[in-house]
């Protein structure tokens, strides 16, 4: 009896769980087909014209272009920084390590109104006008957390006596990261990366602070939700979500079928 | 970098006893440079775009309105009072807010340990079907948290299915509401926040050796008996990860509150922080607050460290 209990317990709680995650996106999905007009709230008809049209509402799609490009240009940065920092925790030892460790802690342990708020006080001390480029610095500060811990993980797993042996056979120092280390790394750096990149498409808080007149995808919508979200919204929220999925999955199976050919041989 | 090099054609020459010579502690140190050099950008961006703004806000947090001064001036001081101005007028808002990140963090505990479970752990060696579930997991991000919480907030509304089927039978009142109560808010901040439970208790789950299970289970352990001593105890890293990772964002967010609340009993300090900076331009009375929610929060989670703390926290 307990034995079955457990049986079908963590499916069933496990698969309500991933169903409560994907009910909003669901209902994001239905109403991208809705005839709505100007307030996307209750339901009046299946249309395609959304789809067909999806920068038919003002302003949505210059906004996702901004997300887009501080999403990419925001990631390189941290991914870059982030590697490098993560590397020099990991291998070196040298004063301050104890101050870095925390200074990269720091940032995760800190809400992001504070962060916001924080950056936005420094800006106006500057004098610093706020726009791209300090919603894109700010997304560093986040995403570069994340990143130096997820490719923490990833260097301290990794065995030394790898790049011992590509020295021993009198690889240069450069050769032996670019064709040993850094093909090694490189899965845990195209997740960190991934994760930035959603982490920043995605931000709204810290973006709000630092964003002045500039708008992004996430704030696009905050500021129309008190007048009606235009069902293009949901159409590129949608699409995203669609996109990622695909993205995604289609590698994961490249990937699930090249393991299986090789266990084959 | 070059030590390397450098070490084994020394192994080569000398052989073992010589590995640790003047020149290899000479360049010990110069591995310890490149290192500096590795993560001096990084730091630098970070003292000066997060270290030095927080102490930007702590300077500006004392700053003082002078007598007459228009909206938004304010002159450098040391004004400690708006310290006490701002506590008295918001602590019950900081104690909800900690109250409704402890509740969420709680809840997205109990949805995201059996989740992580089932895929860590029910789906070992099924790859294929772990990868779809762990991308269903990232993938909302990339529909916008705020279209998400908006929908929540069309699904739980009065003339949503869930208030209807509820009035119906009579879980709640006819006159009953979700949205604009505590009840939403709270469950908006444990959706939002879900993954960073889950994703760090997985990480964790992923490694568990099964056979250590089947070991409790030889023993005759019950399933929940293994459950609490073997796999619960072994896991308490991601778990410990994932609580802080889902609390922290929790207790600082607005966006739940301002969409799923209402603006009397559900305000979070979030929202009061945006509208002192932005709606009342109180910039000294916005950076104490800020300031006393990064103290608070920093403290619960050194509490948390000492009491529960394991090593290799991140």
């Amino acid at each position: 009896m307990r034995q079955k209990f457990g049986r079908w317990f963590i499916p069933v709680a496990g698969g309500l769980a991933f169903i409560y995650l994907l009910v909003p996106i669901a209902y994001i999905f239905v109403f991208s087909f809705n005839d709505a007009g100007r307030t996307n709230l209750e339901w009046r008809g299946f249309t395609l014209d959304n789809w067909k049209n999806p920068c038919g509402a003002p302003n949505v799609c210059e906004s996702l272009v901004n997300s887009l490009q501080i999403g990419v240009v925001a990631t390189i940065f941290a991914t870059v920084l982030g590697t490098c920092v993560a590397l020099g925790l990991v291998r070196y030892k040298f004063k301050f390590r104890n101050t870095a460790d925390l200074l990269i802690i720091l940032p995760l342990a800190t809400p992001e109104v504070v962060l916001g708020a924080s950056l936005l006080a420094q800006f106006l001390n500057l004098g610093w006008e706020l726009g791209f480029s300090t919603i894109v610095i700010s997304h560093i500060i986040f995403c570069m957390s994340f990143v130096v811990v997820t490719v923490r993980a990833r260097v301290s797993s990794l065995d030394p006596r790898l790049e011992e042996a590509a020295s021993d056979l009198y690889a240069s120092p450069i050769t032996t990261f670019w064709k040993v280390t850094f093909p090694l790394l490189l899965p845990g750096i195209v997740a960190a990366a991934l994760l930035s990149f959603a982490m920043s498409f995605d931000d709204f808080i810290i973006t709000n602070f630092n964003s002045g007149n500039f708008s992004t995808f996430p704030k696009f919508i905050y500021v129309s939700a008190t007048r009606g979200i235009p069902a293009q919204a949901n159409v590129i929220g949608s699409a995203m979500f669609i996109l990622a999925l695909v993205v995604v999955v289609t590698s994961q199976v490249i990937a699930y079928r090249r393991r299986k050919a090789l266990a084959a041989r | 970098m070059t030590s390397t090099v450098e070490r084994s054609r020394r192994r080569k020459n000398r052989g073992p006893q010589d590995l640790r010579s003047e020149e290899e502690l000479v360049a010990e140190r110069r591995k310890g440079r490149v290192g500096l050099y590795l993560i001096i950008p990084g730091m630098a961006v970070l003292a000066l775009f997060f270290a030095a703004p927080v102490m930007v806000l702590l300077g500006m947090s004392l700053y003082a309105r002078p007598p007459g001064a228009e909206i938004g001036e304010f002159v450098p001081a040391l004004e400690f009072g708006n310290y006490a101005t701002v506590v008295g007028a918001y602590w019950e808002v900081f104690l909800r807010s900690f109250l409704f990140a402890l509740i969420a963090t709680v809840a997205a505990l109990l949805i995201g340990y059996p989740m992580a479970y089932l895929v860590a752990v029910r789906l070992r060696g099924r790859q294929l079907m772990q990868g779809i579930l762990l991308v269903l997991l990232i993938a909302p991000f990339f529909s916008s948290f705020i279209l998400r919480t908006q929908a929540w907030k069309q699904i739980l509304s009065d003339e949503g299915p869930v208030v209807t089927v509820l009035r119906a039978i009579a879980i709640l009142p006819a006159d009953g509401h979700l949205t604009a109560t505590a009840f939403a808010v709270v469950c908006g901040l444990t959706y939002n926040f879900l993954p960073f439970m889950m994703l760090p208790i997985y990480a964790n789950l992923d490694r568990l050796d099964t056979n250590l299970l089947e070991a409790s289970g030889d023993l005759y352990a019950s399933p929940l008996t293994t459950f609490f001593k073997v796999t619960l105890p072994l896991s308490m890293p991601g778990v410990f990860a994932g609580t802080l990772l889902t609390f922290i964002p929790a207790a600082g967010d607005y966006v739940n509150a301002a969409l799923l609340g209402n603006n009397r009993d559900t305000a979070m300090i979030g929202q009061i922080i945006d509208s002192r900076f932005f709606k009342v331009v109180d910039y000294p009375g916005a950076s104490a607050l800020s300031f006393i929610l990064m103290v608070l929060i920093l403290a619960l989670v050194m509490i948390y460290i000492k009491r529960f703390g394991t090593k290799e926290l991140f």
